[in-house]
């Protein structure tokens, strides 16, 4: 059964990220990506994540691709001029001929790995009870400065886009 | 269940997202290249997690979302500004600095 759901996840993922990098425009792109993350999320429930996958939906497919497809939406170009983007053969078939060299690479490192997977885990692994209390108790300097982070990507973000009145 | 299953398809993942970032011109799916490598990288720690049984991964995978939110909106902010100033959202067009 857990086999079953992963194919589905896996195919779904991969699927949806080869038509990510694939598709001429943007839009179609951001529904492929978001395919992506709701199989990433299922994969999440399978690994005994269930509150990361929650994080997942809600982040990801809820607010940055929403955001992306705002962007998508502000930028409003006609189709012609996403049809535009040409790759040249030459780059095309070096891009690949590299990315299949990095692949290679980490296959033959994950297959190199001889952890195997414990077949139960401890009560409560991968619940919200257990990741807030690692998470306020050996992370809390780490979790304030993502907030301080934060506060910066917003004021950032708010400065970079706004309309300035000269 | 074999971890290494989900091992390669955050490998996989991995290199599409890196296919896309550099052979894309559209600034914006260059972005989303960005987060889907970086999707691939969480995927690697959950399954780390699952393996060793050690929530740190998770924890870790939480912090690596909040500061995918945070680089995707100031990216994402940038597009826009560049958009108002040069009317395309394609990388080539955006050469100013060269030479």
């Amino acid at each position: 059964m857990e086999t079953l759901f992963f194919t589905i996840f896996s195919i779904m993922a991969i699927a949806g990220g080869f038509f990510t990098i694939a598709k001429k425009n943007p839009l179609a792109s951001a529904m492929s990506l978001t395919i992506t993350f709701l199989a990433i999320a299922g994969m999440y429930s399978l690994l005994d994540a269930p509150i990361l996958a929650v994080f997942q939906i809600l982040v990801y497919a809820g607010a940055i691709m929403v955001l992306v497809i705002f962007v998508i939406m502000l930028i409003n170009q006609p189709d012609e001029e996403y049809a535009k983007e040409k790759i040249g053969r030459a780059r095309l078939t070096v891009g690949i001929v590299l990315g299949v060299f990095l692949l290679g690479i980490l296959l033959k490192v994950i297959g190199s790995i001889n952890i195997p997977m414990p077949p139960d885990t401890p009560e409560g692994f991968g619940g919200i009870n257990q990741l807030g209390l690692t998470l306020f108790r050996s992370y809390l300097y780490p979790f304030e400065i993502i907030s301080i982070l934060l506060l910066v990507a917003i004021v950032g973000a708010v400065i970079l886009a706004a309309r300035h009145r000269q | 269940m074999d971890p290494k299953a989900y091992l390669t398809v955050a490998a996989i993942l991995f290199v599409l997202g890196v296919e896309g970032f550099i052979l894309r011109r559209n600034m914006i799916i260059i972005l989303m290249s960005v987060e889907l490598m970086l999707n691939a990288v969480n995927l690697t720690l959950v399954a780390f997690a699952r393996m060793n049984l050690d929530m740190d991964a998770h924890v870790v995978a939480f912090f690596v979302m909040a500061l995918a939110a945070a680089e995707s909106s100031v990216g994402l902010a940038i597009v826009i500004a560049v958009f108002r100033l040069k009317r395309t959202a394609n990388v080539d067009d955006m050469a100013i600095m060269k030479g």
